[in-house]
């Protein structure tokens, strides 16, 4: 292992506060998130309420406490599922070469042929919000780019000469990319994982803002920020908190990835672009 | 040349069939009979002798296969369906709308070629200094933006509090500063960095090493000699942004009052306007192949080695 960066550190434990911050939420939140006071509406900062209050009374602290867990979770869950799925895809079509790998990068030319957020937004306008439709969308626009990316980076090490001496020692496909390319691509697809994650967390956050994602009352920083539409310009912490909250999520993750990058090394030109 | 574009040209059909096969199975996936949507628009309720009728007339009685080519066949002659919230058709607004979400693609991809570039250029020259620093620092800060977020803070800042610029709607090109900006944030963060490492790649290779022994400055070794082997990633990259940007103008449009074809499709979600949709995923899938292949070819026209050594798929 080499040295931990100091960019590593800051940034796993800026993830780490973000996600400890949510996990805890029920037992450090002051107020329930959801729970509706219109004497207190639209206050600023103060001892009783330290972020302030939205437009129904509800304490900014417990919502913004809240509002990462269903996001972050999705974001996890579609990340991997998609991740998943394109690795098969990727590394069977990289491997096998022919008419599957053909047809394989055919399909993924497809849905990667429409913009993923004009593709999301069709799928879960269609199929009305709701959590699982926007996990279907998460999934629809994403696995293909990861397909991609692995199919490539399996074309690279299959052809490398350790593995044609492993081949010519006996070794059948199934050992070789389970037990010699899969390893051999993991530091990348750690890498990837953490960025993909990132841009799941901002597509979960654009079309719950949209109001196709997660839908109100449920506390989350999009759907904070959606609320605030009619009110921010009087009361700018309504945007200026959930947003802050959603930015630092993301840069934590940003920063880690790079950080992953600079760590592990990773010379994959794809990887390295993302 | 010729050749590699009818190859290009071949290659991209399946894709195009696809597309459209997928903008199509959208459209079967809609929930509920799509003649009785027709028909109960307005708070009408229609008959069920008035839905078969309907049904009959729209083609919704013979199978997928068969209604995939009569579809395929109306769209080739520019007819994408009717929408069923305003009663005009799709193709004319669309088209109606496409030049203001064009504009906005097209002030969004010259911020990020300039603005990109120059900050990737400044950050190699002075590689590990501080303006390096600032402006990888920038970067990482763009890429983690929300756009509706920063849409909304410039909004706040720069219209509500010093009152240089207009909230929302069209006119002069004042009207496109905080649009373009907030949706090209992103791409000129990445392209920022990917002429930053395309710069340092090109630093290490002989004719920079003799450029500099030559005792050449480093500003002018990165504009004169390595940005221009160094641009070719970034023009490649231009396309994948464009793809961003034609999604992101979605929640630009909406927050900015713009009458481009993202809002219309926001529009067209609300509505549960399905023809609407299906015409909007399929015009941004033809439009993006097309921008895909004229930026590859840009690319290799630039660089024979892309051409030479392209054997990519």
């Amino acid at each position: 292992m080499r040295h931990r960066s100091p960019k590593l550190v800051f940034s796993a434990g800026l993830l780490a506060l973000i996600l400890l911050s949510g996990l805890l939420a029920p037992l450090i939140a002051p107020y329930d998130p959801n729970a509706i006071d219109m004497n207190v509406k639209l206050q600023g900062f103060s001892p009783a309420h330290p972020l302030g209050t939205d437009a129904l009374g509800r304490d900014m602290l417990s919502r913004a406490l809240y509002g990462g867990r269903t996001s972050i979770l999705l974001a996890l869950a579609a990340t991997a599922l998609s991740m998943a799925f394109g690795l098969l895809l990727g590394i069977l079509g990289g491997y096998f070469g022919g008419p599957l790998d053909m047809a394989i990068t055919a399909l993924a030319n497809i849905f990667q042929g429409i913009p993923g957020t004009c593709l999301m937004v069709a799928i879960a306008g269609i199929l009305g919000p709701g959590i699982p439709n926007l996990l279907l969308a998460l999934f629809v626009t994403s696995w293909a780019g990861f397909s991609r990316i692995v199919r490539t980076e399996t074309l690279r090490i299959r052809e490398e000469p350790y593995i044609e001496g492993l081949r010519s020692l006996g070794a059948g496909s199934g050992r070789l990319l389970w037990r010699h390319i899969l390893p051999n691509m993991m530091t990348n697809i750690i890498v990837l994982f953490t960025t993909r994650v990132g841009r799941c967390v901002l597509s979960i956050a654009s079309l719950s803002y949209l109001g196709l994602g997660i839908r109100p009352p449920a506390p989350d920083w999009s759907v904070m920020i959606s609320d605030a539409r009619l009110d921010y310009r009087s009361a700018p912490h309504l945007i200026i908190v959930p947003g802050l909250c959603i930015f630092l999520l993301l840069f934590a993750l940003n920063l880690l990835g790079d950080a992953l990058r600079d760590h592990f090394d990773v010379r994959s030109r794809e990887v390295k672009e993302l | 040349m010729k050749q590699y574009l009818i190859q290009k040209l071949i290659s991209l059909l399946p894709v195009l069939f696809g597309i459209s096969l997928l903008a199509f199975v959208l459209g079967i996936l809609t929930p509920g009979n799509p003649a009785e949507l027709v028909l109960s628009q307005g708070g009408y309720e229609p008959t069920p002798e008035q839905i078969a009728e309907m049904e009959e007339q729209m083609g919704l009685d013979a199978p997928y296969p068969v209604q995939y080519l009569r579809w395929v066949g109306r769209v080739l002659s520019g007819d994408l369906g009717t929408s069923y919230s305003s009663r005009n058709p799709v193709g004319e607004e669309l088209m109606r709308r496409l030049p203001v979400t064009l504009k906005l693609a097209a002030c969004s991809i010259l911020l990020t070629v300039v603005f990109g570039i120059a900050l990737g250029c400044t950050a190699a020259a002075w590689q590990g200094r501080l303006p390096d620093r600032v402006i990888q620092a920038l970067i990482n800060v763009q890429l983690s933006f929300p756009a509706f977020w920063l849409a909304l803070l410039m909004i706040l800042f720069f219209a509500e509090t010093l009152g240089w610029l207009p909230t929302s709607g069209t006119g002069g090109p004042r009207y496109m500063v905080m649009p373009s900006l907030v949706l090209s944030s992103a791409s000129m963060a990445t392209a920022a960095r990917l002429t930053r490492s395309a710069l340092l790649e090109e630093f290490g290779k002989q004719y920079c090493t003799a450029a500099m022994a030559r005792g050449i400055g480093r500003w002018r070794l990165v504009v004169r000699n390595a940005l221009p082997n160094a641009v070719v990633p970034v023009i490649a990259m231009l396309g994948n942004s464009l793809g961003g940007m034609l999604g992101g103008s979605i929640i630009i449009e909406s927050i900015f009052a713009l009458p481009g074809i993202g809002s219309y499709a926001l529009a067209a979600v609300t509505n549960r306007d399905y023809p609407a949709l299906q015409g909007y995923v399929l015009l941004t899938g033809f439009i993006y192949v097309l921008i895909t292949l004229l930026v590859d070819t840009l690319s290799m026209l630039l660089n024979p080695k892309v051409r030479l050594g392209g054997k990519k798929i």
